[in-house]
C-alpha cells in the first residue's frame, strides 16, 4: 500500500485524470498536486497523483554518478602521490 | 518503462557498485525504514552487493506491521455490526487481531471489501446509505493525505454515512525515538515516497541533534545504491546531513497542497508503535471540525480485551535489533500463507520480504 507508482497522464476530467501505467488504465484524482497537462508524469499513490515527476531531475538524478567518479580519481590521484587516502 | 527502467540500468548499478567498493572504509550499518524499501532491496539482492562492511537494517516503516491488534480488534467489532460495511486496503485483511482476522469475519459473513483507494469507499457509500461505510486509514506522510482527501470530498458531497477509522502515524517520531532507545546505526536511508509528501525538512533533527546521515531514496536499484553512496560519502567526510537522492519525486518542500489538507483533517495525537510503544505525537487523529466521519467517535462499539501473540519478535525486528531469520517461528509456525504476526502478512514486512527473496 506504500508503494507508488510513475503513471502517464492521459486523458484529464476536472480534478480527475485517466492514467496508464505501462499500458495498463487507471482512474487518479488529481486533487493533491496542480498544473498537469495531458502527457506528463506522476507519482500515483492509492489513486491519488501526489506529484508530479520532472524529467529534468530525473536526468541529473542519472548523471551525478559522473560527479563521484570524478572525485574517486581525484582521490586515486591523490592517493597515489602521498601514499594515504585522505578521506 | 519510463522512470523505471533506466534506473535498472545494469551498467549503471556495476558502476556505482564499484564506487561504493572504491569510497567505503569504515564500518556502518545503514538502516531503511520504509517498508517498501525493505521490499526492494530483498527483491533485487542489494545486501550481496554491497561490501562487507556495510550492513543493512530494517527499520519501522511498514504501517501494518507497527500498528496495534486493538486497531484490528475495533475493526473486526464493526465488521461483526449488522449494519457495517468495512472498506479497506488488502493489506489488512489477513492480519491476526488479538482472536480473529477481517478475512475470518468476512468468512463468517461480515461484509468486508478490499479497495484500492479511499474513493472506491465512498462510491460504495453513496451506493449504500442505508449503511455506515467504515474505511480502515492505515500508513503514513503518503497515505494519510489521501484520507484526508477523502474525508473533504466526503463533506463536500454531504455524505453522512461515511467513516474513517485512523491508524494513520507520521515517520520521523520513529525514527528519532530509535536512536533515543540506543540502536546502534549511523545514518538512514529514508521514505522516499513519505518525504514526497513531507520534504526534507522533517529530518533535520536527526542529522543535527543527533548526529546521523539521512538521504531519502527511492525504489529502484539504482535509486538505493545512489542512496547508499551518497550516505557513505557523508560518513568517510564525517559529515552527516539530510540529503535528497530521490530528486525527481521528492522537493525539499514536499506537496504544500497534500500537507495542507492533512492539516486541515488531522491533529497529532500520542500513538502506540509495535516495539517503540507509545510515541508523543506520532499518530493522526481526526480533529474536531471533522469528528462526525471519525468512527471512534461515532459508532460506539465493545473491543474484545487484547491478546498479543506469543514468540513472535515482530517488535524487535521492527526496531532493527533481530533479524527475521532470528524468529524460532520464521517458515516453520510462521509463513505467508499462514502468518502469525503482522511482519509476515503485509508485502512491506521485513519477515514477509525475507520469506519471499531471501529464504
Ligand atoms: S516470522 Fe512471524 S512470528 Fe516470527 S517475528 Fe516474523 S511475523 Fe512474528
Amino acid at each position: 500500500m506504500c508503494l507508488s507508482i510513475p503513471a502517464k497522464v492521459e486523458k484529464i476530467d476536472g480534478d480527475m485524470a485517466v492514467v496508464s501505467v505501462g499500458g495498463a488504465k487507471y482512474n487518479a484524482s488529481l486533487q493533491m498536486i496542480d498544473d498537469i497537462k495531458l502527457g506528463d508524469y506522476i507519482l500515483m499513490h492509492t489513486g491519488f497523483a501526489i506529484q508530479k515527476l520532472s524529467p529534468e531531475d530525473a536526468e541529473e538524478s542519472l548523471k551525478i554518478f559522473e560527479e563521484f567518479e570524478e572525485l574517486n580519481r581525484q582521490l586515486d590521484k591523490e592517493e597515489k602521490k602521498t601514499g594515504e587516502r585522505i578521506v | 518503462m519510463k522512470y523505471i527502467d533506466e534506473y535498472r540500468d545494469k551498467e549503471l548499478v556495476k558502476k556505482l557498485v564499484d564506487q561504493i567498493k572504491k569510497r567505503s572504509t569504515k564500518q556502518i550499518s545503514l538502516m531503511e525504514v520504509c517498508g517498501g524499501h525493505t521490499m526492494a532491496i530483498q527483491k533485487f539482492g542489494i545486501p550481496s552487493l554491497l561490501p562487507e562492511n556495510i550492513r543493512l537494517i530494517s527499520g519501522p516503516g511498514c504501517p501494518v506491521c507497527v500498528s496495534s491488534n486493538s486497531f484490528i480488534d475495533q475493526a473486526i467489532a464493526y465488521s461483526r455490526l449488522d449494519d457495517v460495511i468495512i472498506t479497506t486496503y488488502g493489506d489488512l485483511i489477513r492480519v491476526p487481531g488479538s482472536t480473529s482476522s477481517l478475512d475470518k469475519e468476512k468468512a463468517k459473513g461480515a461484509d468486508v471489501r478490499i479497495v484500492y483507494s479511499i474513493l472506491d469507499a465512498l462510491t460504495i457509500a453513496k451506493k449504500n446509505l442505508g449503511k455506515k461505510v467504515v474505511f480502515l486509514g492505515i500508513g503514513f506522510e503518503t497515505t494519510a493525505p489521501s484520507s484526508a482527501a477523502g474525508i473533504l470530498k466526503a463533506q463536500m458531497a454531504g455524505l453522512r454515512n461515511f467513516y474513517l477509522l485512523s491508524s494513520h502515524k507520521i515517520m520521523s517520531p520513529a525514527m528519532e525515538a530509535l536512536i533515543d532507545e540506543g540502536v546502534k546505526i549511523d545514518g538512514y536511508i529514508a521514505p522516499g515516497h513519505v518525504s514526497t509528501i513531507t520534504g526534507s525538512g522533517i529530518y533535520k533533527n536527526i542529522a543535527e541533534k543527533f548526529g546521523l546521515g539521512v538521504v531519502i531514496s527511492g525504489f529502484e536499484p539504482v535509486d538505493l545504491l545512489k542512496s547508499i553512496l551518497m550516505l557513505v560519502n557523508q560518513m568517510e567526510n564525517n559529515n552527516p546531513k539530510v540529503e535528497i537522492a530521490y530528486t525527481r519525486a521528492v522537493k525539499p518542500e514536499g506537496n504544500l497542497k497534500a500537507q495542507q489538507m492533512m492539516k486541515e483533517v488531522f491533529e497529532l495525537a500520542d500513538d502506540w508503535w509495535r516495539g517503540l510503544g507509545v510515541l508523543p505525537k506520532s499518530g493522526l487523529k481526526i480533529n474536531k471540525k471533522y469528528k462526525m466521519f471519525a468512527a471512534e467517535e461515532m459508532i460506539p462499539v465493545e473491543v474484545e480485551p487484547i491478546r498479543e501473540d506469543k514468540g513472535c519478535i515482530c517488535g524487535e525486528i521492527l526496531k532493527g535489533l533481530k533479524n527475521p531469520k532470528d524468529c524460532k517461528l520464521f517458515d516453520k509456525a510462521c509463513t505467508p500463507a499462514n502468518p502469525v504476526g503482522a511482519c509476515m502478512v503485509s508485502h512491506e514486512g521485513a519477515c514477509n520480504a525475507y520469506y519471499r527473496y531471501n529464504k
